[in-house]
């Protein structure tokens, strides 16, 4: 065996092996599409809209990189990686946009580490810590059910950017609805203590999807220009999945949506202040690094 | 005492033996001595878990990782040894052996986990050098065992290995950028590479003279090289890509020998070694007590979803 | 009424297609409460690389197998009919497609 050299040497014995499929053609899902902004766009705005959608993946996927290595089962532990590198995803393609429309130089790396609490536009539901795998769920469900409804219609925006990403990501969330809303329901329908504690998690959760439907006025304004979401107009889809997994899920009776809280201009609990120390401490600690 | 000295017997202890000697695959409804399955299921089994509790050293690192791109192969990566933890435990099923079982020996300290784990990741330059030596030293360990005789152990390992190079790519690209960056990173790759370099050569196992189940293994080519030898080949291919790297190896003793061809290195602390073994290690305890919390905090979701099973099943015979 | 419900999720065993055109092929196995999640996991462990476009699982307990001890009566008889085979019969190179 040539192994002396290169460790890998000893695998080429196998590369006629069919019986392992290794996946090809991976794709970048900007190729291609242009950059240019439509003259009557305002740039601060679409900048703003980028950051926005941008923010709720970034610290959502942040949320889910915490259940890492503490998931209820193994198989579990793949999942939220995947759905967290899916929104990662997401925000890395999003704050790029928003950098690259906001044209001061700041890339997506910068967005992420260098703005504090005050400068995040993610909405309340995306920082919400999660007390138990039935809170993780929930809030999944919810942000799942509404982004997804938000990406589809996004993939009619005037932005060509923003109509790829929303080509993407609706793909993505398809599934991420779909992995929660079988959760919810095994949760809700399963034992009388998992039904007890899905309860209380959708208890606490639903309050904070006021917010989501509440139109801030650069959503309008870009709505107005065929770039944006008017999120007001994705409550009635969003109702009808949720009603439909809560009532397999047996639970009835549960709360609305409360006054919207303000995340998207920059008002945050001290949940959002925790995320960043933890996620911008190394990055801040060492300026001039490279990594 | 030994398997292989009792002359076949039954048709299935020669038809056993004919499928080691052809150097064919044994598959899990064979017939196979006891001490076989037994010593499999315990390789597997171990090596499973070092998948899993290996996600723990890396995995305090994602949420923290300096940039986002490097957040997102980290996160790859951990997911990736969850995925190879599978492949194993799926591959030690087929034996007869019970998943939940074998996580119950984990998380009790029953059964054992490569002891290179039990090291703390004291700052970013550790998840590259833990791409490059630690997972450099699986490589080395694991590339033979994708001819291992067990037919399940060899698949795993193929797809296992195949996936894995680009776990060792990823550390060493991350080592050379932060090479390239401040003093102060370069400080961190140097003083990451001191306490990773022992730790990493102790990962082949104890020296040949003091290994005494390897004889077996070799016979029954589950195993195909001695611990020295694969330990040997690691510092080889290792030294250049330190040099290359600008990183100095923590062994004054190391030095190209021609005569011989190869690298001599230093002596190994076998005390240490098996101090750790033994569940001496820094975070030994941290790093069980953080599976066994897992495993714990879990345990209403799993019954959760079986009691719904059940229902969605009698719903589904009783036609309602 | 009160039958005891399995608390460990039971096994299934994985099978993929890579691409259009090709069986499913056995992967390997996973734990799963019931054949969605069993869906799910499968599409999270074994297709993280493009591997797959189709996949199916099944209850490992619902595979009926061949054994070891099966393998003569059930595969030695077919080892003496070279005669289904094509190469079998010769045909002279001058007769074309064939």
């Amino acid at each position: 065996m040539s192994f002396a050299d290169d460790a890998y040497g000893a695998l080429t014995d196998h590369d006629d092996d069919a019986r392992w499929a290794y996946g090809t053609g991976f794709a970048d899902p900007l190729a291609g599409v242009p950059t240019t902004v439509a003259g009557d766009v305002d740039r601060a705005d679409l900048a703003a809209y980028c950051l926005m959608l941008g923010d709720d993946a970034l610290v959502m996927s942040h949320r889910l990189q915490q259940w890492v290595t503490r998931a209820p089962e193994l198989e579990d532990e793949l999942a939220l990686a995947n759905i967290g590198l899916d929104l990662l995803g997401q925000a890395r393609l999003l704050l790029g946009r928003a950098g690259e429309v906001e044209g001061a130089g700041r890339d997506e790396d910068a967005l992420a580490y260098l703005r504090d609490a005050g400068e995040f536009r993610n909405v309340r539901l995306a920082e919400r810590g999660d007390a138990d795998f039935a809170h993780l769920v929930a809030r999944l469900l919810v942000f799942s059910c509404w982004r997804l409804a938000l990406l589809d219609r996004l993939t009619a925006s005037r932005d060509p950017v923003l109509a790829a990403i929303g080509a993407k990501g609706v793909k993505e969330v398809t599934y991420h609805r779909e992995y929660a809303a079988q959760w919810v329901v095994r949760l809700g329908d399963g034992t009388d203590l998992s039904h007890a504690r899905m309860r209380a998690a959708m208890e606490a959760v639903l309050p904070l999807a006021g917010e989501l439907f509440s139109t801030h006025e650069i959503e309008a304004r870009l709505a107005a220009a065929g770039v944006a979401v008017d999120p007001a107009l994705l409550r009635a889809e969003f109702d009808e999945a949720m009603n439909q997994v809560l009532d397999a899920a047996t639970l009835t009776g549960l709360p609305g949506a409360a006054a919207a809280a303000q995340g998207r201009d920059g008002e945050h609990g001290p949940e959002l202040g925790e995320i960043l120390a933890e996620m911008q401490e190394l990055a801040r600690a060492l300026p001039g690094g490279v990594w | 005492m030994s398997d292989v000295a009792v002359a076949p017997e039954s048709a299935g202890e020669r038809a056993f033996a004919e499928t080691i000697e052809k150097d064919q695959r044994v598959e899990p409804r064979d017939w196979m001595p006891e001490g076989y399955r037994k010593t499999m299921i315990r390789q597997i089994a171990q090596h499973a878990h070092s998948e899993i509790i290996g996600m723990q050293p890396e995995g305090a690192w994602i949420t923290r990782a300096p940039t986002l791109r490097r957040k997102a192969i980290l996160l790859a990566k951990v997911q990736d040894e969850a995925g190879h933890g599978l492949y194993l435990y799926s591959a030690a099923e087929t034996l007869g052996a019970d998943r939940g079982d074998l996580t119950r020996r984990l998380i009790e300290g029953r059964q054992k986990y490569s002891s290179i784990f039990n090291y703390p990741t004291l700052t970013f330059a550790d998840v590259g050098v833990i791409g490059w030596l630690v997972d450099g030293a699986a490589i080395c360990n694991q590339v033979p065992l994708c001819r291992s005789s067990f037919g399940p152990y060899a698949r795993a390992m193929i797809r296992i290995c195949k996936e894995e190079s680009f776990h060792q790519r990823q550390g060493y690209e991350l080592l050379m950028t932060m090479m390239s960056g401040t003093p102060e990173q370069r400080a961190m790759v140097q003083d990451a590479t001191n306490r990773w370099w022992w730790p990493s050569l102790m990962m082949f196992g104890p020296p040949d003279a003091d290994s005494p189940n390897s004889a077996q293994s070799m016979a029954w080519k589950i195993k195909r090289h001695s611990n020295d030898e694969l330990r040997q080949r690691f510092v080889d291919m290792t030294v250049p890509q330190a040099e290359a790297l600008g990183v100095t190896l923590p062994d004054p003793e190391l030095r190209w020998n021609a005569e011989r061809g190869r690298h001599d290195f230093g002596e190994i602390d076998w005390v240490e070694f098996k101090k750790v073994i033994a569940g001496g290690g820094p975070l030994n305890a941290e790093r069980i007590a953080h599976r066994r919390r897992a495993d714990e905090e879990g345990a209403w979701v799993r019954e959760a979803a079986a009691a719904h099973a059940a229902k969605a099943t009698r719903r589904r015979e009783t036609g309602a | 009424m009160s039958e005891e419900i399995r608390h460990e999720w039971p096994l299934f065993e994985v099978f993929v297609r890579a691409k259009r055109g090709l069986n499913h092929v056995h992967v390997g196995s996973l734990r799963a409460a019931d054949h969605e999640m069993a869906l799910h996991h499968a599409r999270d462990l074994y297709t993280r690389r493009n591997e797959g476009v189709s996949i199916w699982v099944v209850r490992s307990d619902d595979v009926v197998s061949s054994g070891p001890e099966d393998k003569d009566a059930f595969f030695a008889p077919s080892g003496d009919k070279v005669y289904r085979h094509p190469t079998y019969y010769s045909i002279p190179d001058s007769v074309p497609h064939i």
